[in-house]
């Protein structure tokens, strides 16, 4: 079936193991997971992307055309919709607008392939929070996420519990004995992508082009350095990052 | 003489045109003045000339043994009242001329009574204009043939014809003097809707393409159809090359976020190293086109939009601020702390929204881009003698000693950006759209590393 309302299943097939009893379909409470309605009409584009977020941990349902966008908002609430302009049935500015004059206030970043300052100026006129130019960095599209839902007061279930410590992305704290800690947006993307897997080695490498642009030469011990400052922001806590000589560093302590 | 038909001026061909039928019509009504005179001045002196002959006919009296020829003068005193014209006569009676001229030539038909036969002949040194009448008188009881001639020169009947032709030419010479203002204003009448409707149409501004409606003479509608036709042309070809690169980017880019996109789940799946380089190297690949075909776009919009500028007051605090707001994340990302000082108050330049936001954009997006990891981005709003000044100034690599002018050539980048990617165009931009503006764009490297790019703009 070629888009629909089905909530996908994480990817079976990442090496990258997601925690087995995940239902990305109802929502634990104190799980790190947004529920996305993605609009788009090429499937080539829209499989990789909710894989993408699949592999975060969120759940995405995906809708072809505006109709099934359509239908999808009648059936369920989300965190965010992911909406393309140019569709099959019609144009995604218009139904936003529409959306916007019916109430329904669900945030929504457009994913655009018109670059033009003219089209992005429309696009925010028509009532999106944010918009983002194909083709994007996925950590680009994870920062307007965070931006967008912390700008619209974020949702409460965002808060996530590991161990002894409460983590939220959207304020990017963690909350040991009730003492705040703020984290750098590095040590936070950092702290997201291991509390993804607690107890999953990640290698320098994959850490390195999760948090670096593919654009920016990054310094062997650059990654050290990010682990070290998370290290001391996540110090009182039973959560710890220990590092496996020769592989690389995991999470433990939930 | 076709090309002295296609080109030179329309007008100048009407009054010439005008004036020629005018000279025309003056030269005909000379002649036939001239004509009509000459006619109704030999008819009247014919008929005197025709009544002093049968006059002098009739005054012959016949009688036993000769003839009585009476040759009154109150008959010459009618003739000579014409001018100063010679006078001859001939009376003949049974053949021999008993009287006047006996050289003055006789008519080939010979008249038949007092019915004068009117000819024109030259005599002696000049031409004359002659009666002739015929008659028989009694003499000796038996008929005697009698012929009887007058002439006269024709000067004072040729004064009075060429007296009334000269004044003819006279109104035939005003007629075609009051034809040239004349024939001038009427090429000006007839031309006058032809310019209402090149001003009407030069009016316009650059981006009005809507058809022409001036009301005009019937004789111009097929030109303004044509005009139209022409502008519906324009506005189709257009809004084709607008659509297409809209298209042209969808369908580029769209493509382009599946390949990225994949390649990202491959690489965060791969835990093979040499797949990895390639992985990466094709994701720089791919941000490289992308980022070549948006500033390709740009380029070309503020190229198209700075030949037809139309300036409007524009809020440079405003776009600076909202312009920030959307990298914000981007900054975040880099861990590059983006701050905007100066007023929130509008500080309004003339110009154009969006050729400001992608200069803009194009500053601060290089500013980020060379930034170091954990350092300040500082845009600066402030005027500057009667300059609004937009400065972008970051802690990253700076210049390398290369200056504006080497930065700012098309497709050249500085010799210090090592593996950031970027398509040269930025700088190009930036300057293109201060120039359009009438401001200018500065770029220094800063003394404590760094680089400072201000826009200045003049401000409204």
């Amino acid at each position: 079936m070629l888009g629909g309302c089905d909530v996908i299943a994480p990817l079976a097939s990442a090496t990258i193991p997601v925690k087995a009893d995940m239902n990305l379909s109802r929502r634990r409470v104190g799980e790190v997971s947004l529920r996305f309605l993605l609009v788009e009409d090429s499937a080539e584009l829209a499989r990789p992307v909710r894989d993408l977020l699949a592999l975060d941990g969120h759940g995405v349902d995906w809708a072809a055309t505006l109709s099934e966008a359509q239908d999808c908002l009648n059936a369920a609430r989300y965190d965010l919709i992911l909406l393309d302009i140019m569709l099959p049935d019609g144009d995604g500015r218009q139904f936003l607008q529409a959306q916007r004059r019916l109430g329904h206030d669900t945030p929504v970043i457009v994913m655009t392939a018109r670059a033009a300052v003219s089209d992005r100026v429309d696009v925010l006129d028509s009532g999106a929070d944010d918009y983002i130019t194909k083709p994007f960095d996925f950590a680009e599209l994870e920062a307007r996420v965070r931006a967008v839902l912390r700008r619209r007061g974020g949702a409460a279930q965002t808060v996530r519990r590991y161990g002894d410590l409460l983590f939220n992305p959207l304020t990017a704290t963690v909350t040991i004995d009730s003492d705040v800690r703020d984290l750098r947006n590095r040590e936070l993307r950092l702290f997201e992508i291991l509390l993804g897997a607690p107890g999953q080695i990640f290698s320098k490498d994959q850490l390195c082009d999760r948090l670096f642009s593919y654009a920016e030469t990054v310094s062997d011990n650059a990654i050290e350095v990010y682990v070290g400052r998370l290290r001391k922001k996540l110090v009182g806590s039973l959560a710890r990052i220990e590092t496996v000589r020769g592989l690389g560093y995991r999470l433990t302590g939930g | 003489m076709r090309a002295v038909f296609a080109t030179g001026s329309l007008r100048a061909r009407l009054v010439v045109q005008l004036l020629v039928v005018a000279a025309v019509l003056a030269v005909l009504l000379y002649f036939t003045v001239r004509s009509t005179a000459d006619r109704a001045a030999e008819a009247t002196q014919d008929a005197i000339l025709g009544a002093a002959t049968v006059s002098i006919a009739e005054q012959l009296r016949g009688g036993d043994g000769g003839v009585e020829v009476d040759l009154a003068y109150a008959t010459f005193s009618m003739l000579g009242a014409v001018g100063q014209d010679r006078l001859f006569y001939r009376i003949d009676i049974g053949g021999e001329t008993v009287t006047g001229y006996d050289d003055l030539p006789v008519p080939d038909v010979r008249p038949a009574s007092l019915a004068a036969v009117f000819y024109t002949t030259p005599y002696l040194d000049t031409r004359v204009r002659i009666a002739a009448v015929a008659r028989s008188i009694i003499v000796d009881k038996g008929p005697v043939p009698v012929l009887v001639l007058v002439g006269q020169t024709r000067q004072g009947q040729a004064a009075i014809a060429d007296q009334l032709a000269n004044r003819a030419g006279l109104i035939g010479l005003g007629f075609f003097l009051l034809a040239v203002p004349l024939s001038l204003l009427s090429a000006g009448s007839v031309f006058n809707p032809i310019n209402r409707l090149a001003e009407a149409v030069g009016r316009r501004g650059p981006r009005d393409l809507r058809p022409v409606r001036h009301p005009a003479p019937s004789e111009l509608a097929p030109l303004i159809g044509a005009l139209n036709g022409f502008v519906a042309r324009l506005r189709g070809t257009l809004s084709q090359t607008e659509t297409f690169i809209a298209e042209a980017a969808h369908h580029i880019r769209t493509p382009l976020s599946t390949v990225r996109s994949e390649a990202e789940i491959a690489l965060r799946q791969s835990t093979d190293e040499r797949t990895r380089v390639r992985l990466r190297s094709m994701i720089r690949g791919v941000e490289a086109s992308s980022r070549s075909a948006s500033q390709l776009l740009d380029h070309a919009m503020v190229l198209y939009r700075s030949d037809q500028l139309e300036g409007v007051a524009v809020d440079l605090c405003q776009i600076t601020r909202s312009l920030a707001r959307a990298f914000g994340p981007t900054a975040e990302l880099r861990e590059v702390t983006l701050l905007v000082e100066g007023d929130a108050a509008p500080l309004c330049v003339l110009g154009d929204a969006l050729l400001i936001e992608s200069a803009l954009r194009n500053m601060v997006d290089n500013a980020i881009k060379y930034s170091a990891v954990e350092t300040e981005v500082r845009i600066v709003l402030a005027t500057d003698a009667g300059m609004v000044r937009v400065e972008v100034c970051d802690q990253g690599r700076g210049l390398s000693g290369a200056g504006l002018t080497e930065l700012s050539g098309r497709f050249t980048r500085g010799g210090n950006v090592g593996d950031v990617v970027g398509s040269g165009l930025g700088l190009t931009i930036v300057t293109e759209v201060a120039a359009a503006l009438g401001g200018r764009f500065e770029l220094v490297e800063r003394d404590t590393g760094g680089t400072c790019a201000s826009l200045f703009l003049p401000q409204l």
